[in-house]
């Protein structure tokens, strides 16, 4: 009966076909490590903000009369409503968490490399349509913080010579952050990111799926087949990958939980103090800070203090900040290191890996702090971000440089398990 | 790999404690029990006395404060309602935005989240701060809050109390507002350990799942 069922739809629509080709007959490394995890949470969490998302629009009013009682009604008076909140707003850190993980894993094994290029551009475009998303989403709570952090990146648009007042006019609809910005930002953050976000992430699976997995090795395993056709070093992604997945799905869960029910503010880095406050055109917060997984750009931004060459500061500092995330679009062209994986590099790109792990999390730091204050030591915060600055830019600009130069270890035919 | 998150759970906390230590700089600690009941009526019979005819808490309505805090109707109806209010309606003040304005030059802020935006050791370092300013409009002032334009209310108490006894009654206040802040910090925490629980044996069993599929690829 059930194959009669399954031979029917298989003439129809490609079901069992599809299955094979990208689950249980998708062959994948044999040797993932922990890294390697992010990709499934990635997914996991995706569905995640997009349920409780739902139920939130259930109960949210997106009006500036009403949107931070209602943030408040969902809070108290909806049944469950705090923990679809506080999934949601835990969710969202943790998205990126796993996301800046995913991305550190593909610097350590060389997964941006040929022939996964493309893969990795993609990649790209989902993290920052990501920032796009939670960007849009932190505004709609209406606290003081959404207010004026909206009211500051959008300000940053004003900074582009001649389009740029016309630019941040057309963003928010208005002269200044108003109902106008809510309610389109609103549409935003529910319907159409959301979407484009849907149909990268399947454009990234794709992509994935024509190129193979990458390995901790660098190997590409494709190379080495068996009689049948399957890779020698490979095994179906189902079951082996989703048992495993299944397995980092629960101990991800377990974190998600733990914060959501006992941290749900985790001191201010999920939840910021002043967004308790409604949004206030009249009361700035003494110190505007984005959220944590936004400040190592912000710190970026704050960094450039001298006008140069005739353009002001502000202008070099929102350059910067953009250049800085493009230059992960180039990071697959500016490697020229014979071998992909961190296993098999010379001591330089691990110097730089690691001086470039530490400058990015320091910016991070930094851009949560006032700049004229000393948080580290000897020096202010805002020379510590100069510092860090000057490191983030020399990893990617450097790279075709050291790359070359670096003693590079033989790599094996076949894939290890370390 | 086991070992990698055990590491970064401890990492996690770390940090967690790390941020706790910041923004609190010069305030007087409170301790915070919201197993306390009695402490958290005493304090919502104190804000309502004392605070409520100013500072509304409009997020907090009387029926499900008395439920969560075991206040029994006939003494909500007594001690805590007015004349016409019925016990679903919002704590919130009746003095009209204007009258306070005129009053007090500035209108007095809602505290309903106040716990959470200025956090419960700032509000008691505040209510235990005032000092007598004759060259003040109110003749108050504020050693946390200079010429904060609110009078010192509970200036009786701290009068005629020992003050430990002064001290308890604030903290009792501030207990009341942690709890006002986020209703839900009731139930969280143990809803929380027993999600932890389902979620850590449902890891354990996913994990010897894995290693059941895997004892055959080396």
């Amino acid at each position: 009966m059930i194959v009669k069922i399954r031979n029917w739809i298989d003439e129809r629509y490609p079901a069992t076909k599809t299955w094979e080709e990208h689950v249980s007959k998708y062959y994948a490394p044999k040797n993932f490590n922990f890294w390697y995890i992010f990709g499934s949470l990635a997914l996991l969490v995706l569905v995640l903000q997009i349920v409780t998302g739902i139920f939130l629009t259930m109960h949210y009013k997106p009006d500036t009369e009403l949107a931070f009682d209602s943030v408040e009604h969902i809070m108290r008076d909806v049944s469950w409503g705090w923990l679809m909140r506080y999934l949601h707003s835990t969710g969202a850190s943790l998205f990126f968490v796993v996301i800046y993980l995913h991305m550190f894993r593909g610097l350590l094994y060389g997964s941006h490399r040929k022939p996964r290029e493309l893969l990795w551009i993609v990649g790209m475009v989902i993290y920052l349509t990501l920032m796009a998303e939670a960007f849009f989403g932190y505004l709609l709570p209406w606290g003081n913080m959404s207010y004026w952090g909206a009211q500051v990146i959008i300000s940053l648009f004003a900074a582009i010579p001649y389009i740029g007042e016309g630019l941040a006019e057309w963003i928010r609809g208005d002269f200044v952050v108003s109902d106008a910005t809510l309610t389109r930002f609103f549409a935003f953050h529910v319907i159409l990111v959301p979407l484009v976000l849907l149909g990268l992430v399947f454009v990234h699976l794709v992509a994935l799926h024509k190129v193979g997995s990458n390995n901790p090795d660098g190997i590409e395993i494709k190379a080495d087949k068996k009689e049948d056709g399957t890779p020698k070093d490979g095994i179906p992604f189902h079951p082996y990958y989703t048992v495993k997945d299944i397995f980092g799905a629960g101990v991800f869960l377990f974190i998600l939980f733990g914060i959501t029910f006992i941290a749900p503010e985790l001191s201010g880095w999920f939840l910021e103090r002043a967004n308790f406050e409604p949004a206030n055109a009249l009361q700035t917060p003494p110190d505007i800070i984005p959220l944590w997984y936004l400040t190592p750009y912000y710190s970026i931004l704050r960094a450039v203090t001298y006008p140069l060459f005739g353009v002001d500061a502000k202008l070099w500092g929102v350059f910067s900040m953009g250049f800085a995330i493009f230059l992960f679009f180039l990071l697959p062209w500016l490697d020229r290191s014979p071998v992909k994986s961190i296993r098999y590099r010379g001591w330089m790109f691990k110097t730089a890996l690691t001086v470039f792990t530490v400058s990015f999390v320091l910016l991070g730091y930094l851009g949560t702090k006032n700049p004229q204050a000393i948080d580290l030591f000897l020096f202010t915060n805002l020379t510590w971000a100069q510092i860090c600055y000057f490191l983030y830019f020399a990893f990617f600009l450097l790279m075709p440089i050291y790359t070359r130069l670096d003693p590079v270890k033989p790599v094996p035919d076949r894939v290890t398990f370390k | 790999m086991i070992r990698l998150i055990v590491s970064m759970l401890l990492l996690s906390f770390a940090g967690n404690v790390f941020a706790a230590s910041g923004g609190s700089e010069g305030l007087d600690s409170v301790y915070v029990n919201l197993d306390d009941r009695k402490s958290l009526q005493q304090g919502a019979a104190t804000f309502a006395n004392y605070c409520l005819s100013c500072h509304g808490i409009k997020y907090m309505r009387y029926n499900r404060m008395a439920d969560d805090l075991g206040i029994s109707e006939d003494v909500l109806r007594e001690n805590f309602l007015v004349a016409s209010q019925k016990p679903s309606d919002q704590m919130d003040v009746t003095m009209s935005e204007e009258d306070a304005k005129r009053w007090f030059g500035t209108a007095p802020p809602d505290l309903s989240l106040i716990a959470r935006s200025r956090t419960p050791d700032w509000i008691y370092t505040f209510l235990r701060g005032f000092f007598v300013d004759d060259s003040s409009v109110t003749g108050w002032n504020n050693d946390l809050f200079e010429d904060v334009a609110m009078p010192h209310v509970l200036y009786e108490q701290q009068q005629n109390f020992e003050p430990e006894k002064y001290d308890s009654l604030v903290r009792d206040v501030v207990n009341f507002l942690v709890y006002v802040a986020e209703p839900a910090k009731l139930v969280r925490y143990n809803i929380g350990i027993l999600v932890l629980l389902f979620t850590g044996l449902f890891t354990i069993l996913a994990y010897l799942l894995k290693k059941e599929y895997w004892k055959d690829i080396h």
